[in-house]
């Protein structure tokens, strides 16, 4: 076994039951060797909500709170607000983050509450068997459109940044190591982090979407889709049809955040009664 | 000397190891790992380069490269 597998993973719950070619293991792999050079293993806590990825955070022998569909933002929240050293990560889907918690994603970006959500984008619905999920590509052929998708995809990294997520970074399963720096940054970045990362899901989107169920031939499809973020500047709109663009693609220092902010009225609030109970004494 | 194990109980012969080598030290061998499927195997561990490629993109811990090149 892997050292660091070894070091943090919870023995019972190994061998990953992932598909073969799932990249969530990468993102496990990445995870991990973060969380080992920040040495925050005890601050950590992870939540997640349903869906493959949801699964990530299960197998690391730290806090973990396995939630609703969609609903892992606000208990994430919570776990943040009631203690602020705690350093809390969500692991959501795309159909957890946008489809089902769409509504906690924005809420949370515009609270700017200190918290990272990893998005593992798959295209699809990959768990509950290949259905649309609201990041499908446009005319691609799933379970539920067998004549191909007439919706058009969200672009969940400019949404995040609209709602005011002031730490946004996308990556794909084929930069593990560009992974780890970007929870790094995001764990360590004070504010609301957003990190997407394509990943490649050869059961079914690789199947449906993709054309082929070989991991590798999955794996090169997200690959090739990827432009950095330097490249895609100098590209055309018809060029980048079909490409999606990686980096650290925001990044927003000094905005007030919420458990600062809840904390300081919490403080006020208490010195002004203590204020008043005295005047009322005298 | 660099030491390349890949452990049969947690691979599951993805292959992205394989695919992701640049100095294509790894192939596909032709033994079984508890999954059922072909395990690869460090076939020219002289030309690794300790990259580690292999280990960070392995989903499944199963890589583990050891050692440093020989100068």
């Amino acid at each position: 076994m892997h050292p660091i597998a070894e070091k943090y993973l919870r023995r019972s719950a190994l061998p990953q039951f992932f598909c073969q070619g799932c990249g969530d293991g990468t993102i496990i792999t990445a995870l991990m060797r973060a969380v080992d050079d920040l040495g925050i293993i005890d601050d950590v806590a992870f939540a997640s909500g349903i869906g493959c990825c949801a699964w990530i955070p299960v197998f690391v022998n730290a806090d973990v709170l396995h939630t609703m569909h969609g609903r892992a933002i606000p208990i994430a929240t919570a776990l943040k607000l009631t203690n602020p050293k705690r350093k809390v990560m969500v692991f959501a889907g795309d159909g957890d983050c946008v489809g089902i918690g769409g509504n906690h994603l924005i809420h949370a970006a515009r609270r700017n509450v200190d918290i990272t959500v990893v998005m593992v984008n798959n295209a699809i619905y990959g768990m509950t068997g290949g259905q649309t999920a609201p990041t499908t590509p446009h005319h691609a052929v799933t379970k539920t459109t067998p004549i191909g998708n007439a919706e058009f995809p969200f672009d969940a990294c400019e949404l995040a940044k609209a709602a005011g997520a002031s730490y946004v970074a996308r990556w794909t399963t084929a930069h593990p190591r560009q992974i780890t720096t970007a929870f790094k940054e995001a764990i360590n970045h004070k504010g609301f982090a957003f990190v997407e990362i394509l990943s490649q899901c050869p059961t079914q989107s690789g199947r449906l979407i993709y054309g082929s169920s070989d991991p590798v031939e999955a794996f090169n499809q997200v690959k090739n889709m990827a432009v950095g973020k330097a490249k895609a500047e100098k590209m055309s709109p018809e060029e980048l049809a079909g490409k999606v663009v990686i980096g650290r693609l925001h990044q927003e220092e000094g905005r007030a955040e919420l458990t600062d902010e809840v904390y300081a009225l919490m403080s006020a609030s208490r010195e002004g009664l203590s204020a008043e109970t005295k005047l009322a004494s005298n | 000397m660099i030491t390349i194990t890949v452990d049969k109980k947690f691979c599951k012969g993805c292959n992205l190891c394989i695919a992701n080598c640049p100095k294509d030290v790894l192939a596909v061998s032709t033994e079984r790992g508890s999954a059922g499927f072909l395990v690869p195997a460090a076939t020219k561990p002289e030309a690794c380069n300790r990259c580690q490629l292999c280990e960070v993109i392995c989903p499944d811990f199963a890589i583990v490269v050891e050692g440093d090149r020989e100068k």
